[in-house]
């Protein structure tokens, strides 16, 4: 419990000493009194979290409780729809990554992600990867070879494609396509990988493999997971947050929330009461 | 013994065989006159093929002849139609698709291309008649093909734009993920995401255009001899099939009907073609 002197954070009544208490160095990065409005109806309200670097934080709840549209205000990617608003702060490593001038694209490289359905490009698996790295640094053949080898071996798929990067990426399977995704992610070095749901759509040998991955991945990168299971949260994250109707209800490390929490409506979830 | 669910079942069970019967005899209906008229283009355009056909020119009434300068004047408009309606429609499509989605303004491009998509073809073709032909005074190839290249259009944005939106926001989202800005991800990942749709709309814009007769009737008129000048006015295998068809010479109709079986076979060539790409692509995805 060192690390994590972790003081539940109350979307309700949040106060400063609370977040404060959060981490001992400075978070990687945080939401600050963040609210999110699709359309005019509030999905976010007041949220304070915090992404630990180099640790993996879960963000748990029932569907619509806005766990999603958290994790993807934190590269943006909300913004490529019409009418939709973050307001309120979102540090990385203390900038404002809402302030308008963040660059997009040094943001989303990074911070990465990973979705729920695996989406590879319509391309070879050797292009999945490249693809990225092509367009943020220039790399010479034997250069861009070394890359996506590691990127792969990384992504634990190296041993299963290597002899086939020039087929179409769409032959792999479901697991072996989200592997791909997270090697491609990998593949720009990003400081931070957000999973949204990312083994909700696998089968759970699949899943098992993806768990593990993110248990390896956390020594380089600071990790965000979204899920709809609680084992899973349980089982890979070191922090876990419980969100309710857009409301961050409890944040603390993850044993002591799924042995002792502090909130009735934290408990009611965890032991399968609603949701 | 007959219990009351026995018989609901068997009332259940003839409904459905005459509902079955209907929806079949409708199906014979409409296909049976659809076989026919193409029976009778094979039948009798296959009877008028010869192979003077493919090199002789369109012939006055009464001596021998092919339709050689009319073939190629469909195949060059055609093509000049494609390559001026093609690009401009993907990128109307890909505007409507990845830009203006939802917007008020893509809404009004869409209603509007839905107009000009169903536009008859006559009203395109006095449009490029008053446009360039009353301007320059004299018919020509180019006036065909722009007229041609107005019905490829519409059809060109709706398929692009259909195709692009056929590709999971999830993809765009993926690939924005990376740092990597929307027009890059529109030409390097949901263009190829969507390229087997769009190269059928293409396909498909090819086939509707090469049996045009409306719009060539007064921009390209008619020639009856050869020529390669898209200034000059050019025959084309639709007009030639009118015009033949409505002479009172046998030798003319029987031309009229081996135009009609060329460009039917053209037809059915790129109907298969872009059933091929769709299915070869569907069978990758899978």
């Amino acid at each position: 419990m060192t690390d994590a002197q972790f003081a539940t954070v109350s979307a309700v009544a949040p106060t400063v000493a609370a977040v404060q208490g959060v981490a001992k160095s400075a978070p990687k990065m945080a939401a600050r009194d963040l609210d999110f409005f699709y359309n005019g109806f509030h999905a976010l309200k007041n949220v304070n979290f915090e992404i630990a670097e180099k640790r993996v934080t879960a963000l748990i709840g029932p569907s619509g409780c806005g766990k999603s549209t958290l994790l993807r205000v934190f590269n943006r990617i909300y913004s490529i729809y019409p009418k939709l608003e973050a307001k309120g702060e979102v540090l990385l490593d203390g900038e404002n990554i809402l302030d308008p001038g963040y660059s997009l694209n040094r943001l989303r490289s990074k911070v990465g992600m990973v979705f729920q359905k695996p989406v590879p490009f319509p391309m070879s698996i050797y292009d999945n990867i490249a693809y990225g790295i092509r367009h943020h640094e220039k790399l010479s053949k034997s250069e861009m070879d070394v890359r996506v080898e590691q990127a792969l071996t990384q992504g634990a798929l190296w041993g299963e494609v290597k002899d086939k990067l020039k087929q179409s990426a769409l032959g792999l399977s479901g697991g072996q396509q989200q592997r791909l995704c997270i090697a491609r992610a990998i593949a720009l070095r990003p400081e931070v990988i957000l999973l949204d749901e990312p083994t909700s759509a696998l089968d759970p040998i699949a899943t098992g493999k993806i768990e593990q991955l993110v248990a390896e991945l956390k020594d380089h990168f600071t990790i965000a997971i979204v899920t709809h299971n609680m084992q899973q949260a349980a089982r890979c994250s070191d922090f876990t947050a419980f969100m309710y109707l857009g409301e961050l209800v409890e944040f603390g490390d993850t044993e002591t929330l799924f042995t002792k929490p502090a909130k009735k409506q934290t408990e009611d979830y965890i032991t399968g009461r609603f949701g | 013994m007959s219990t009351t669910s026995d018989k609901l079942y068997h009332n259940r069970r003839i409904k459905n065989a005459l509902a079955l019967f209907l929806s079949g005899a409708a199906a014979l209906f409409g296909l049976f006159w659809l076989v026919w008229i193409l029976w009778t283009t094979l039948r009798t355009g296959i009877s008028a093929m010869k192979p003077g056909l493919f090199t002789q020119m369109t012939p006055p009434p009464g001596s021998d002849g092919g339709l050689a300068n009319a073939l190629f004047g469909s195949l060059v408009m055609s093509v000049v139609a494609i390559l001026i309606g093609a690009p401009i429609g993907i990128a109307a499509g890909t505007y409507l698709a990845e830009f203006a989605r939802k917007k008020p303004i893509g809404e009004a491009i869409r209603f509007v291309n839905d107009i000009l998509l169903s536009a008859p073809s006559i009203v395109l073709g006095l449009f490029v008649y008053t446009l360039v032909v009353h301007t320059t005074g004299h018919f020509s190839g180019w006036a065909g093909s722009l007229a041609l290249a107005l019905i490829v259009l519409p059809v060109v944005v709706r398929t692009t734009d259909e195709m692009l939106q056929l590709v999971p926001s999830t993809m765009r989202e993926a690939a924005l993920s990376l740092g990597v800005p929307q027009w890059k991800v529109t030409l390097q990942v949901l263009y190829r995401s969507a390229l087997p749709g769009i190269v059928t709309g293409i396909l498909l814009a090819l086939a509707r255009i090469s049996g045009e007769t409306a719009p060539l009737l007064f921009t390209a008129l008619n020639n009856q001899y050869w020529t390669a000048d898209m200034a000059q006015p050019m025959a084309s295998v639709p007009v030639v099939i009118f015009q033949y068809a409505m002479s009172p010479y046998d030798s003319w109709h029987a031309l009229a009907w081996a135009g009609a079986f060329v460009v039917t076979v053209f037809v059915l060539l790129m109907s298969l073609l872009s059933r091929a790409i769709l299915l070869r692509n569907k069978a990758s995805h899978d």
